[in-house]
């Protein structure tokens, strides 16, 4: 499967991922009216930031995914062929159970209506994520994994 | 102490698009944005703001307009704006103003009083999609006149260095420049087949596979030289002056030496990085002639030895000066030129515009049959490729570009390089703003550059009829004045448009 990964050594910290993270799982999909008329859904991805140092970090769709392990209702599942770490946001009911196993605080709440988690799905439908495509300085590049 | 400078610029915020990102205040480096959590809504600190453009830039919603502050004193055509500020600027705090880049006053810009030839009729243009068109050229002394040996061509004893465009880029040191500049400018001139220049900072070994493409600079400051440095370049080049500041040497301060740099510079950390005015062991053309040779020994005679100097009012007598004191290459950087940081009042007021010392140069070398012992390069003004060709009609056998190299990497010229908080991450080594300037990003944008500007030499050079740049070079008749006066069509040496 197809990987995000990041250049820790050119993130400027914009957090401009953050921001169009959150237009990508919007609404209205605009990038005004999703920060004016709705209620943003909280970013799937976070720069982490230290000093100077800084870089993005979203699910790494991890080979012993510790959120699919917790998950009580069976809404997180590793995807046998690919290793992609899938919610389906149907079965989730908001215990946030995950986002308390994962070991990268990559898994965010989402409280805009029924209690929900929220992760990273590699923006269905889009060929590049959102956060790769509006990085303004290549900081973030999606690959094949190497296995 | 209450200040009485008025804040330059306005920030103007669309606040039905700002949607507090807060990316204007992480972009930021000189303090202008705050946030104010009570009433979430962006502040501004106005009096900051330099008009650099990169909050404006990265803004995700185009909620920013910088503009002039439209404050007014009470008009004068004396006494300007610029005046007023610069002495209450001076009146608080006793010092020699700073800037950065190349004089930005409206003195006579040359380039747009020449015009370019095309053909019509008599002798047939080029389409350069069609037909190769030559670029190439060699800098280096060329021989008094060609020898045969068995029918071929004597193999010239003198050393020369090959670019595929005659655009290189200017002396600009690591130091002066961040890390990702300073390599993507030795990356982007080795893809591209051209030099750049590594200034007067040193040359990081990491970047010494890039060789072919560096030219390494022997300054006053003679930071980071060893017998390496100069045989593992191209070229060397001594450079005598700028032409953002004739005369003047350079300084750059100890909160800027980190580790890496100090190994570069081969200075302690943490100390300033002290150029002289002058070389300490120059004082007359014989001394130029003896550091020559030194180097020219150093390097084994392989390379050619370039000498810089600012275009200043007899640059024609030191320039012939200079190559019989065995220079192979003379640089002429005019009064445009940039700088890291120069005292303003001698940016905007000392040195000539680059397009007369050109001529003027080339003409006395040529009136004194030595044209052809050392190639001509010209930096300092250059804007665009119409610039290159002009340049090089007048008589220059290259260019340098520093100014639309770093605005190739970002840069928006607004002159606090000298502040070291470049917010776009070129003239800074702050490591939370260097990040800013993405190598390959950089590399690639330098070399679209190069690209581009080649495309349109050889646009202009089918539109003339002419294949190859070279046949370009100091033909003056491809130039014709337009506006100006007799005596500067006679320093041209060219032609007034119609005659």
């Amino acid at each position: 499967m197809k990987r995000i990964y990041a250049k820790e050594d050119v993130c400027i910290g914009c957090h401009l991922c953050e921001v169009h993270c959150q237009v990508e799982h919007s609404r209205t999909r605009n990038i005004i009216k999703t920060f004016k008329e709705e209620i943003p859904p909280p970013s799937r991805i976070t720069v982490e930031e230290s000093g100077p140092v800084s870089f993005a970090l979203q699910c790494r769709h991890c080979p012993e995914p510790y959120c699919a392990y917790a998950c009580i209702a069976g809404a997180i599942y590793q995807d046998e062929q690919t290793g992609e770490v899938i919610q389906e946001k149907d079965k989730c009911i908001g215990c946030w159970t995950c986002v308390l196993s994962c070991t990268k605080g990559a898994i965010r709440a989402d409280t805009r209506g029924p209690r929900k988690a929220a992760k990273c799905d590699l923006c269905p439908g889009r060929e590049v994520p959102a956060c790769v495509e509006m990085c303004p300085n290549d900081a973030l590049y999606l690959e094949e994994e190497e296995l | 102490m209450l200040t009485s400078l008025l804040p330059e610029f306005t920030v103007e915020r669309n606040e039905d698009r700002c949607i507090q990102c807060r990316v204007c205040e992480r972009q930021c480096s000189f303090d202008v944005y705050g946030y104010d959590g009570d009433h979430d809504v962006m502040v501004h600190r106005e009096e900051n703001c330099v008009a650099c453009q990169r909050c404006a830039v990265l803004c995700p919603t185009n909620a920013l307009n910088i503009s002039n502050n439209n404050y007014t004193y009470k008009p004068n055509a004396n006494w300007t704006r610029e005046h007023i500020q610069d002495l209450k600027k001076q009146a608080e705090t006793g010092g020699v103003l700073l800037t950065g880049m190349g004089c930005d006053k409206p003195h006579k810009i040359y380039w747009d009083h020449i015009l370019i030839n095309a053909s019509q009729v008599t002798n047939p243009s080029i389409d350069p999609l069609r037909e190769p068109m030559e670029l190439r050229t060699f800098l280096g002394r060329k021989p008094d006149h060609l020898e045969m040996k068995d029918g071929k061509l004597k193999r010239m004893d003198t050393p020369s260095v090959q670019l595929t465009t005659p655009i290189m880029f200017g002396a600009m040191s690591y130091g002066a420049i961040s890390y990702n500049s300073f390599s993507s400018l030795a990356r982007a001139a080795y893809e591209y087949g051209t030099l750049f220049n590594t200034g007067e900072g040193g040359w990081p070994k990491e970047l010494r596979k890039y060789g072919k493409a560096t030219i390494v600079q022997c300054a006053s400051g003679r930071f980071g030289i060893d017998l390496d440095y100069f045989n593992d370049a191209a070229v060397v080049e001594i450079k005598i002056g700028q032409g953002a500041k004739p005369g003047i040497g350079g300084h750059l301060p100890g909160e800027k030496v980190s580790e890496h740099i100090s190994q570069t510079r081969m200075i302690p950390e943490g100390s300033d990085a002290i150029s002289p005015a002058p070389h300490h062991d120059i004082y007359s053309i014989e001394d130029l002639q003896m550091l020559i040779h030194a180097l020219k020994e150093a390097t084994d005679y392989r390379m050619p030895v370039s000498v810089k100097i600012s275009a200043v009012h007899n640059a024609p007598a030191i320039a012939s000066g200079m190559v019989r004191a065995g220079a192979d290459i003379i640089v002429l950087d005019g009064l445009r030129g940039g700088t890291g940081a120069a005292p303003k009042i001698l940016r905007d007021n000392v040195g000539i515009p680059i397009e007369l010392a050109l001529a003027a140069v080339d003409t006395r070398l040529r009136n004194e049959g030595v044209r052809n012992w050392a190639s001509l390069v010209v930096s300092g003004g250059i804007r665009n490729s119409a610039d290159v060709f002009k340049a090089i009609a007048l008589g220059a056998d290259a260019v340098y570009i520093g100014t639309p190299a770093l605005m190739a990497l970002g840069c928006t010229v607004c002159q606090k390089c000298y502040t070291g908080k470049c917010a776009w991450g070129i003239t800074t080594q702050d490591p939370y703003l260097t990040k800013r300037v993405n190598p390959e990003i950089g590399t690639r944008s330098l070399v679209n550059l190069l690209r581009a500007w080649s495309l349109e030499i050889k646009e202009l050079l089918g539109c003339g009829g002419i294949n190859s740049i070279e046949s370009v070079r100091g033909n003056r008749l491809q130039l014709r004045g337009i506006g100006l006066e007799q005596w500067e069509l006679d320093t041209l040496g060219i032609r007034g448009a119609g005659q």
